[in-house]
């Protein structure tokens, strides 16, 4: 279910076999609680299932029930699940959020070959259709599991928990989600992820951090990717990102490029700390 | 569509807590929606009638409880009140807000029977 633009769910495919959220979700409801009967609303109306048929006539049964439960919290609850999955096994995961085509399979690709294998880690490729995705991370030397969302247009708390358990990644070690091409949708769904990477390349507008706040507020970190390619458009980076510092003052930005490998050993930098803190931190 | 997801989702948080509390009807739901929360009043109510059909909260009252949306400015080092995502601080025009309140969408409280 996702709340921002209505998509179903019900279609998921982990690594082509159908998984179902329909199951019995355990979690703890401390927060439900009977009220006394303190509205004073009119109950005239007849009693024909009351429990156990214990009624009578003209005694409310009505009652009232305090929720008090986010749309979200299902999923907010397998994100904590997850992130105390990756805290206790020194897993470090980014959730990669953009738009269709910003470059972020290319930019993860790359990313692993300068990592070689100096890290564990896996990736986790969120799409609606096919594997190609993660057909070319394996191809670029590490474990990946695609997850097909039919419907669907992001990732959720639950996916990834159930691809954990399929995906063998070993305790300290990097998790790479890179989410459904959406800047909407993705941006409510905590995955359990340490940071959201937003990625915007420089075939796109200046604005979009204007367009789609949600997402780069959600952001710790934005890569402005393909700066290979400004000096043939009329892009303007620093705009760019004066548009995503107004929505999220703190983003750091990085300018990077897959092609050129511009910007590269930056963005490896802050993987290999945020890493080196949470293997610490196990 | 956005209004017919979450009212499934409200269904969804109706459903557990009549399978918890064993209640069979559902009258009335309380539902808070913040001014952030991005959430079409009249469009919610549209999307509520038609996904509570045929479920135990048939024919249930929607009542919406709207909270104002609130964000720390961290020039003014005060909570200030915001109505859109995009508005700055009111008394500065600063955009370095942290939303701190009126962005849920929470399913506060059920009558049932």
């Amino acid at each position: 279910m996702c709340t921002t633009c209505g998509c179903g769910t019900g279609q998921t495919l982990i690594a082509g076999h159908a998984h179902s959220h329909d199951h019995a979700h355990d979690h703890d409801h401390d927060h439900t609680h009977d009220h006394d009967h303190a509205h004073g609303h009119d109950h005239a109306h007849d009693h024909d299932h009351g429990p156990a048929g214990a009624h009578a006539p003209g005694i409310s049964q009505a009652r009232m029930v305090r929720i008090e439960r986010d749309i979200l919290s299902k999923n907010d609850a397998y994100a904590q699940q997850n992130r105390a999955y990756f805290a206790a096994h020194g897993i470090f995961a980014l959730n990669l959020v953009s738009s269709p085509g910003s470059g972020k399979t290319t930019l993860l690709v790359k990313t692993i070959a300068a990592l070689n294998g100096s890290v564990p880690l896996a990736v986790i490729e969120g799409d609606q259709q096919t594997d190609n995705d993660a057909a070319r991370i394996r191809a670029a030397g590490a474990p990946a599991l695609q997850i097909n969302t039919g419907k669907g247009c992001h990732l959720d708390a639950w996916m990834v928990g159930r691809a954990m358990d399929q995906l063998d990644l070993r305790d300290n070690g990097l998790l790479l989600i890179e989410n459904v091409g959406n800047l909407v949708c993705p941006a409510g769904f905590d995955l359990g992820e340490a940071h959201k990477v937003a990625i915007l390349s420089v075939t796109e507008g200046e604005d979009k951090p204007l367009k789609y706040p949600d997402m780069f507020r959600a952001a710790d970190i934005m890569l402005l990717n393909k700066c290979d390619l400004l000096p043939y458009l009329a892009f303007d980076a620093a705009l760019a990102e004066e548009n995503a510092r107004r929505v999220n003052p703190l983003v750091r930005v990085i300018r990077t490029s897959a092609t050129s490998g511009e910007g590269m050993e930056e963005w490896l930098d802050w993987i290999r700390e945020g890493y080196r803190r949470a293997v610490a931190a196990k | 569509m956005h209004e017919m997801s979450l009212a499934e989702g409200v269904l969804l948080l109706i459903e557990d807590a009549a399978r918890d509390q064993s209640f069979h009807r559902v009258k009335k739901v309380w539902l808070e929606v913040g001014q952030l929360a991005g959430v079409e009043a009249d469009a919610m109510r549209f999307c509520f009638d038609a996904v509570m059909r045929d479920s135990i909260a048939d024919g249930a009252e929607l009542e919406i409880v709207e909270t104002r949306g609130q964000a720390w400015c961290m020039k003014c080092s005060q909570t200030v009140e915001v109505r859109g995502s995009l508005d700055g601080c009111p008394l500065c025009g600063s955009h370095q807000l942290q939303v701190t309140g009126g962005n849920a969408l929470r399913v506060k409280e059920l009558e049932v029977e």
